[in-house]
C-alpha cells in the first residue's frame, strides 16, 4: 500500500490539525486547566489518549507544563494512591529526609499534598508508582514545551517565539500558529504570526500555497525574510516555475522598495538629529567665536563643565558624592537626597539649569581674568583659551579621575519607538527638540531684549558702543557667559548621547568650529543651516559609504572645498571692510 | 580684525642673530658628540637633544609662516608627520626578518608586523618603493610638499586667511589623522610605526653600534637645522623676504601694489611643509615611533606656542622655544607628572598675556623696566 505510506504525514498532520481545532474551541483554557489536562494524561491508560491530551497543551503558555513535563521526563511524577483508591498524581521535590521521604506537590493544583487531618504528607518515591514515558511521549512533551513561549503572557518572549517558529519553516508548527492567531490581540504579534505563518507556506511543496506566501511576504515587506525568499526563488529558477520566480520577485522589490523607504527616513532623522547635536555643541561657540571673534579653544572644556555638573546632580540625587578639588587640597561632600521613583528620574531635567549655571560661571571668570585682554589679537586668543583648555582638562582629571564616569540615562530618554520599522530613540528626539527650544530662545535673547541689543551694538563696534555709554566691559562678559553656559547645556545632553570624561570636549571641538566657519563667522542663522547640513551629510554619507570614519573624512574634504566657493561661509556678515 | 602685533627682532642687527645661531650649532654639532664619544655625555641625552632639534625645525616651519607671513598654519605637525611616515615606511622594511612574527616563523615574505596582524599576505603596491632610501627621501619632501601645494592652492586663491586659514589647517590636520587612525589605511593604525632595526645598514638598537647611529643622527639633525637656519637668514635678506613681511604687515596694500600675495603665500606654504617633513624625518629614527597621534591638531597648536615662548618673527626665537618648552616637558613629566600639562596651559597664559615677544624679548623688557625705575620722570612710549 505505497499510497497509504505517502499519506501518512498528510494523514497524521490533518489529524493533529483537527484535534488542535478542537481544543482550539475550547481555547480559553485557563492555566489551571492545563494542570487538569496533564492529570488526565497521566491517569489515562492508553498511550495514544496520552499524547492526545499532551499534544493538546500546545500553544499555551503556562509555566506549570514546562515545569510539569520537565519532572515527567525526569521521573519525577508519581502516583498516590488514597486508602479510597483515588489516585492523586504528585510531583516530589526537595531533599530525602532519614525515612528517604520527600515533600509532594499535587499536580492538579500545584501545592502541597494534605492528608485528611491537614497536615502536610511526605512520601517516599519507592513506594510509590513511577509515572511512565516511553519516546513518542517524550517528543510529544518537547514538542509542547517548544511551543510554550507562544502562549506566553510576556509579549517579547511570544514574539521571539513566533519568529523562531517561523524561521524554522516546519509544516507541523502551522495548526500551532493559526490557533494562536485566533486568540492573539496584540498587533505587533499578529503581524509577526502573519510573517511566520507565510514563511512556513513558503517551504510547501504546492506552488500555489507559495505563490500566496509570497504576496503575503510582499504586503508585510519584512527585511528578515529577504533570505529566505531569495531561495525560494534560486529553487524556483531550478525547477522552472515561472508564476513563482514572479511571485518571489515582486515580494523581493516589495521588501527592497520598503528598505530604501525605511533608509531613507531613518537617515534623515538620524541626520536631524545629528545636526542638532552639532548645532546644541556649536551653538555656543557661534556666540564666543562667532560673535565676539575669540577663538575659544576651551569651548570644548565648557561642554565638559556642563556634563560633569550633570554627573554631580545626579549623583546629589542619589547618595552624594565626596571629591577633593587638587592643588587646594579642600575636600568636597555633597550630602545625596536618596531620591527613588519619578523624583529621582527628575535630576536630568535639574541638570539642566545647573549645567548652564556652572559653565556660565566658569565662563565668566574665563573672560574676566584672561579674555578680556586679547579681543584685539584673536589668533593670540587661540593660543591663550588652548591653554585654559589643557589647565581645565588635567583639573577635571584630578578631581574625577582619568576614567569616564557614569551618567544613567533616565527613563524618559532611553526608550525608543517604532514607526514602520524606522527607530525613533527618544534621546534623539528629545535633543532635535531642546535644539529647536535653544535657537529660538538665542534669538529671542539676541534680538527682542535690551542686552541682546547691546550684544549686537557691541559685537558689530565695541569702540563706538562704548563712546555711545554701553558698557561694554559688562556687555563682554554676559556674552561670554552666555555662549559658555550655551556650551555647558549642550554638555548636559551630550551626557545621553556620549561618554563622560575629562577630554570629552575635544571630541567636540573641531566639529563646532567647522559649524561655525561653514555657517559665516558672526551668523546665528548661519550656524543653524550649517549644523543641520553637515549633520544630514555625514550621516547620508554614513549610510552610503556604510562606514563612519570615511564619511567624516569626506565631510571635512567637502567643507574645505565649499569654503573655496563660499570664503567667508553661507551667511557672511557684509562688510566693506577690507581687513 | 586688528593688525597683528608687529614682531621684531631684539637682536641689534640680524647678522648678529644668525651669528649667535651659527656659533651655537656649530658648537653642538662638534661638542655634544664628542662628549658622547667619551661618555661624559649618555646615550639618552644625545637622542633626546637630537629630538629637540628636530622640533626647532618644526618651530621654525610654523615660524616662517606665522611669525614672516602672518599665517597661522595648525598643519604642521601634519608635516612633520607625513615626513616622519615617509621615511618610516622605509624603516619598516628595513626590519625584514627581524619582526616578532616573522622570528616566530609566521611571517615568510618579511612584512611588516602590523600588516601580518591584519592578515595581509604581500605588500601593498604602494609600499615597494619605500625599500630604496633615495626614494623615501624624495617622498618626504614630494607628499607633504604635494598636500601643501595643492592646500595651499585652494586655500591662497580664494583668499582664505586669518583665522579661516587657521581652522582649515586644524580641519585638514583633524581629517589626516583620522584616516592614518584606520587599520585599513595600512599605515599600521593608532600604533604606527615602531621597533626600527636599521637605517641604511646601521643597526639603532645594537648596544655598541647604535649610540653610533644616534651620534650620526644627532649630527644630521643639527646640520639639518644650521642648513635651514642659513636658507631663512638668506631668505631674509632678499626682496622676497621683504614682501613676504609686508604681506604679513599688510597684505592688501602689497596686493594693491601690484604683487600676486597667493603665490608669496604659497611658496611660503610649501617650503614650510618642506622644512617640517624634514624635521619629522629625521626625528622618526631617534624616537623610535610615529603614530596619527603626532599629528592631531593639538601637537600643531604646541608647536605654534614653542614659536610663541621663543619669539616670534626672529630665527632664534622658535630655536630657543622649542628647545626650552620639550627640556621643561622632559623634566616636568617626571618631576611633576600630574601638574606637567597645568604647567604648560600656564606658560601659554603667560606668554599670549604678558609676554607677547617671547623669551628674545626678555633682555629689552628688563631694559625698559631698568630704565623707568631710573629715570621715572621720562614718559615710557608703548610699542606698537
Amino acid at each position: 500500500m505505497v499510497w497509504k505510506k505517502i499519506l501518512r504525514p498528510y494523514l497524521c498532520t490533518v489529524c493533529l490539525f483537527v484535534g488542535l481545532v478542537v481544543d482550539a474551541g475550547a481555547k480559553a483554557v485557563a492555566p489551571k486547566d492545563a494542570r487538569a489536562v496533564i492529570v488526565r494524561a497521566i491517569l489515562a491508560t492508553d498511550n495514544g489518549r496520552k499524547r492526545e491530551l499532551i499534544t493538546s497543551l500546545a500553544g499555551q503558555g503556562d509555566e506549570a507544563i514546562r515545569e510539569l513535563f520537565i519532572a515527567w521526563r525526569q521521573d519525577g511524577l508519581f502516583i498516590y494512591t488514597r486508602d479510597e483508591g483515588e489516585k492523586i498524581p504528585v510531583e516530589l521535590t526537595g531533599d530525602r529526609d532519614a525515612d528517604g521521604t520527600q515533600s509532594a506537590l499535587r499536580v492538579d493544583d500545584g501545592k502541597i499534598l494534605k492528608d485528611f487531618a491537614g497536615n502536610p504528607l511526605r512520601l517516599d518515591a519507592t513506594q510509590l508508582v513511577a509515572v511512565e514515558h516511553d519516546a513518542a511521549l517524550r517528543r510529544a512533551m518537547k514538542a509542547v514545551v517548544d511551543l510554550l513561549d507562544l502562549g506566553s503572557p510576556d509579549l517579547s518572549k511570544r514574539l521571539r517565539a513566533i519568529q523562531t517558529i517561523g524561521f524554522a519553516q516546519k509544516s507541523e508548527s502551522l495548526p500551532v500558529l493559526e490557533a494562536r492567531q485566533e486568540i492573539e490581540t496584540d498587533e505587533n504579534a499578529k503581524v509577526a504570526l502573519r510573517l511566520s505563518l507565510a514563511l512556513i507556506q513558503l517551504a510547501d511543496r504546492d506552488d500555489s500555497v507559495k505563490i500566496k506566501a509570497l504576496s503575503d511576504l510582499a504586503v508585510l515587506h519584512s527585511s528578515a525574510s529577504y533570505d529566505l525568499i531569495k531561495a525560494t526563488r534560486a529553487k524556483a529558477v531550478l525547477a522552472a516555475k515561472p508564476a513563482v520566480v514572479t511571485a518571489a520577485t515582486k515580494a523581493l522589490a516589495a521588501i527592497d522598495q520598503h528598505k530604501s523607504v525605511v533608509n531613507f527616513f531613518g537617515t534623515l532623522f538620524r541626520g536631524l538629529s545629528a545636526g542638532s547635536i552639532l548645532l546644541v555643541v556649536s551653538l555656543g561657540l557661534a556666540i564666543t567665536f562667532g560673535l565676539m571673534g575669540v577663538i575659544n579653544m576651551a569651548h570644548g572644556e565648557m561642554i565638559t563643565v556642563g556634563a560633569y555638573a550633570t554627573y554631580i546632580t545626579q549623583n546629589v540625587f542619589e547618595d552624594g558624592m565626596h571629591f577633593t578639588l587638587p592643588f587646594i587640597k579642600v575636600a568636597v561632600h555633597l550630602p545625596g537626597l536618596h531620591l527613588t521613583g519619578w523624583a529621582h528620574q527628575l535630576y536630568f531635567i535639574a541638570a539642566i539649569p545647573i549645567g548652564f549655571l556652572s559653565a556660565a560661571l566658569v565662563g565668566i571668570l574665563l573672560e574676566r581674568s584672561v579674555i578680556r585682554f586679547l579681543y584685539r589679537r584673536p589668533l593670540e586668543s587661540l593660543l591663550a583659551t588652548f591653554g585654559v583648555s589643557l589647565i581645565l582638562q588635567q583639573l577635571f582629571k584630578l578631581t574625577f579621575g582619568s576614567n569616564n564616569v557614569n551618567v544613567d540615562s533616565p527613563v524618559y530618554l532611553s526608550s525608543n519607538w517604532t514607526l514602520y520599522d524606522i527607530t525613533f530613540d527618544w534621546s534623539r528626539i528629545f535633543v532635535i527638540g531642546f535644539a529647536g527650544v535653544i535657537v529660538l530662545g538665542v534669538w529671542l535673547a539676541l534680538t527682542k531684549t535690551s542686552l541682546g541689543l547691546l550684544i549686537r551694538c557691541v559685537m558689530q563696534n565695541r569702540l563706538m558702543a562704548s563712546c555711545m555709554g554701553v558698557r561694554t566691559e559688562r556687555v563682554n562678559m554676559l556674552t561670554f557667559g552666555l555662549g559658555s553656559g550655551l556650551a555647558g547645556l549642550a554638555g548636559v545632553f551630550v551626557t545621553q548621547l556620549g561618554t563622560v570624561g575629562p577630554s570629552m570636549g575635544q571630541d567636540y571641538i573641531v566639529d563646532s568650529f567647522m559649524t561655525v566657519v561653514v555657517g559665516g563667522i558672526g551668523s546665528i542663522f548661519g550656524t543653524v543651516v550649517s549644523a543641520l547640513g553637515i549633520g544630514l551629510a555625514d550621516q547620508s554619507l554614513q549610510q552610503i559609504l556604510l562606514n563612519p570614519v570615511l564619511g567624516k573624512i569626506l565631510v571635512l574634504l567637502a567643507i574645505i572645498l565649499f569654503l573655496q566657493w563660499r570664503p567667508t561661509g553661507l551667511f557672511a556678515a557684509r562688510s566693506r571692510n577690507l581687513d | 580684525m586688528s593688525l597683528p602685533v608687529n614682531p621684531r627682532s631684539y637682536f641689534p642687527s640680524r647678522h648678529l642673530e644668525f651669528t649667535v645661531i651659527g656659533v651655537f650649532l656649530v658648537l653642538l654639532t662638534i661638542v655634544f658628540p664628542f662628549l658622547n664619544a667619551h661618555g661624559i655625555i649618555s646615550d639618552y641625552t644625545i637622542t633626546l637633544w637630537g629630538k629637540y632639534l628636530c622640533y626647532a625645525l618644526l618651530a621654525i616651519s610654523v615660524d616662517i609662516l606665522w611669525g614672516y607671513t602672518g599665517l597661522l598654519s595648525l598643519g604642521q605637525a601634519l608635516f612633520f608627520s607625513l615626513g616622519g611616515y615617509m621615511l618610516g615606511m622605509y624603516l619598516m622594511l628595513q626590519i625584514g626578518m627581524l619582526g616578532s612574527y616573522a622570528k616566530a616563523g609566521q611571517n615568510p615574505a618579511g612584512l611588516p608586523d602590523f600588516m601580518v596582524f591584519l592578515g595581509h599576505t604581500y605588500l601593498p603596491a604602494f609600499w615597494r618603493p619605500f625599500q630604496s632610501f633615495g626614494f623615501s627621501i624624495a617622498m618626504v619632501f614630494v607628499i607633504p610638499g604635494f598636500l601643501a601645494f595643492l592646500f595651499g592652492f585652494l586655500a591662497f586663491r580664494s583668499r582664505i586667511k586669518g583665522v579661516y586659514f587657521a581652522i582649515l589647517t586644524q580641519a585638514l590636520t583633524y581629517g589626516a589623522a583620522l584616516m592614518f587612525f584606520r587599520n585599513d589605511f595600512t599605515m599600521g593604525g593608532n600604533n604606527g610605526f615602531t621597533d626600527f632595526k636599521f637605517i641604511l645598514g646601521h643597526s639603532l638598537v645594537d648596544n655598541v653600534t647604535g649610540p653610533e647611529t644616534m651620534r650620526g643622527l644627532f649630527v644630521a639633525s643639527s646640520v639639518t637645522l644650521f642648513l635651514v637656519c642659513l636658507f631663512c637668514h638668506w631668505l631674509n635678506g632678499t626682496k622676497f623676504g621683504m614682501v613676504r613681511q609686508a604681506i604679513r604687515d599688510g597684505e592688501n596694500r602689497v596686493l594693491f601694489s601690484g604683487y600676486a600675495t597667493a603665490n608669496f603665500k604659497l611658496f611660503v606654504f610649501v617650503v614650510a611643509a618642506f622644512i617640517a617633513a624634514v624635521g619629522g624625518a629625521l626625528f622618526v629614527p631617534q624616537a623610535g615611533i610615529i603614530n596619527p597621534d603626532q599629528m592631531t591638531p593639538d601637537k600643531s597648536i604646541e608647536a605654534v606656542v614653542w614659536v610663541a615662548v621663543g619669539g616670534r618673527g626672529t630665527l632664534v626665537g622658535p630655536i630657543i622655544g622649542a628647545i626650552a618648552i620639550n627640556a621643561l616637558r622632559s623634566w616636568a613629566t617626571r618631576a611633576y607628572p600630574d601638574s606637567w600639562l597645568i604647567i604648560l596651559g600656564l606658560i601659554f597664559l603667560i606668554v599670549v598675556l604678558f609676554l607677547p615677544g617671547g623669551i628674545v624679548s626678555l633682555p629689552e623688557k628688563f631694559n625698559a623696566w631698568r630704565n623707568r625705575s631710573r629715570k621715572p620722570s621720562e614718559p615710557v612710549v608703548a610699542r606698537t
